[in-house]
């Protein structure tokens, strides 16, 4: 019952679910960048903020925006806790 | 002068010959003189879904190797006088032609006087080309002739992220601005959100619309027989096919009411001649 849970806000609709996937899918082979990269690329960004900043490890995003239309970002969310007094 | 269409999709299945054919049949039926090309070389169907298979003596591959002239390849449909075929050759691959040969073909397409009386004129107004499935050599056969592009799809995941790869490769043959055919859309799907709809397909792919085909269970009926749907006024997909051929001419036609996208198309307007990815 797709259309129910939609109505209840339980479940996205399919389309919904299609057309975010194509849209993420779209966004790296327009780019022509394979998306496995994502995760190494975050664990890399974790280490070295971690030097200066504590972050919210669990809370961080990283993905390409290509919404613009020409320009296309990478883009990450990182949520901050403080400043490191330990810092290496 | 003629001008010449392809009608390419990147993922097979979704429609492009059953378009090809019908929209072929819609021009002829309005009067204009028109040539489908098989490009599908090796793989042949064209011929079938027109009900033509029993009439082939020669072929695309036979005119390029020089075995007939490409007025004595070209078949006459049997209802409509003014539709031809050039079929593709069935015991060949891709690479029995070129893309600077089937550019030598479109172009010697637009040159053909068809007439059979003496002293006749008669010439071609619409060359559409049928391309493979693919992004290979037969998909760069298919679309180096062309002046316009078609991308067909089916409101599906794999279906649009196929046509998005086209659409850049189109691009690159310097075929920009191709538009949109949504094919086998089914409003009651779209309804209950389980389909997505013109409107989120259009965003995605950021081209402009042609047709929105809907599923219509006449089209397999018509493949089955061997003869176009255009014809069938009870079939909405017939239609959908004849509004198509009438924009592809100029004429504006207003898209065809398809129970549960209406909101869409009143907002139609606003996304016409969109373009910018």
């Amino acid at each position: 019952m797709g259309f129910l849970d939609a109505l209840f806000g339980r479940r996205k609709s399919s389309k919904q679910v299609a057309k975010e996937r194509l849209q993420l899918v779209l966004s790296h082979d327009r780019m022509r960048i394979p998306p496995g990269i994502l995760e190494p690329l975050k664990d890399d960004l974790i280490d070295v903020i971690s030097n200066y900043i504590e972050i919210e490890e669990s809370g961080i995003t990283v993905e390409f925006d290509d919404s613009d239309g020409d320009t296309r970002s990478l883009v990450a969310s990182i949520p901050v806790i403080g400043m490191r007094r330990d810092r290496r | 002068m003629g001008e010449t269409l392809v009608i390419t999709s990147g993922k097979g299945g979704v429609g492009k010959t059953t378009a090809t054919a019908n929209i072929g049949a819609a021009l002829a039926n309005l009067g204009y003189r028109v040539a489908l090309v098989d490009a599908d070389i090796g793989l042949r169907n064209l011929d079938v879904v027109l009900g033509l298979e029993n009439r082939i003596v020669y072929d695309l591959v036979d005119v390029v190797d020089g075995f007939c002239r490409l007025k004595q390849a070209l078949i006459k449909d049997k209802r409509y006088e003014r539709l031809y075929l050039l079929p593709a050759a069935q015991t060949k691959d891709k690479s029995a032609v070129s893309p600077e040969q089937m550019r030598n073909i479109c172009d010697q397409l637009k040159e053909v006087n068809l007439s059979t009386e003496a002293g006749g004129a008669e010439y071609l107004d619409y060359i559409i080309v049928d391309s493979p499935a693919g992004i290979e050599q037969g998909f760069k056969n298919a679309v180096s002739g062309a002046d316009r592009a078609f991308i067909i799809t089916t409101p599906e995941v794999s279906a649009v992220r196929d046509a998005d790869r086209i659409i850049g490769l189109l691009e690159a043959e310097s075929l920009a601005r191709p538009q949109l055919l949504i094919n086998r859309l089914r409003p009651n799907m779209v309804r209950t959100g389980d389909m997505m709809d013109i409107e989120d397909t259009i965003d995605i792919l950021a081209v402009s619309l042609l047709a929105v085909i809907p599923e219509d269970d006449r089209i397999v009926v018509s493949t089955n027989r061997g003869e176009p749907v255009v014809n069938n006024s009870s079939s909405l997909a017939g239609q959908a096919f004849m509004n198509a051929a009438r924009r592809i001419t100029g004429e504006e036609v207003p898209f065809l009411e398809m129970d549960g996208d209406r909101s869409f198309i009143r907002r139609l307007g606003q996304f016409f001649g969109l373009r910018g990815r």
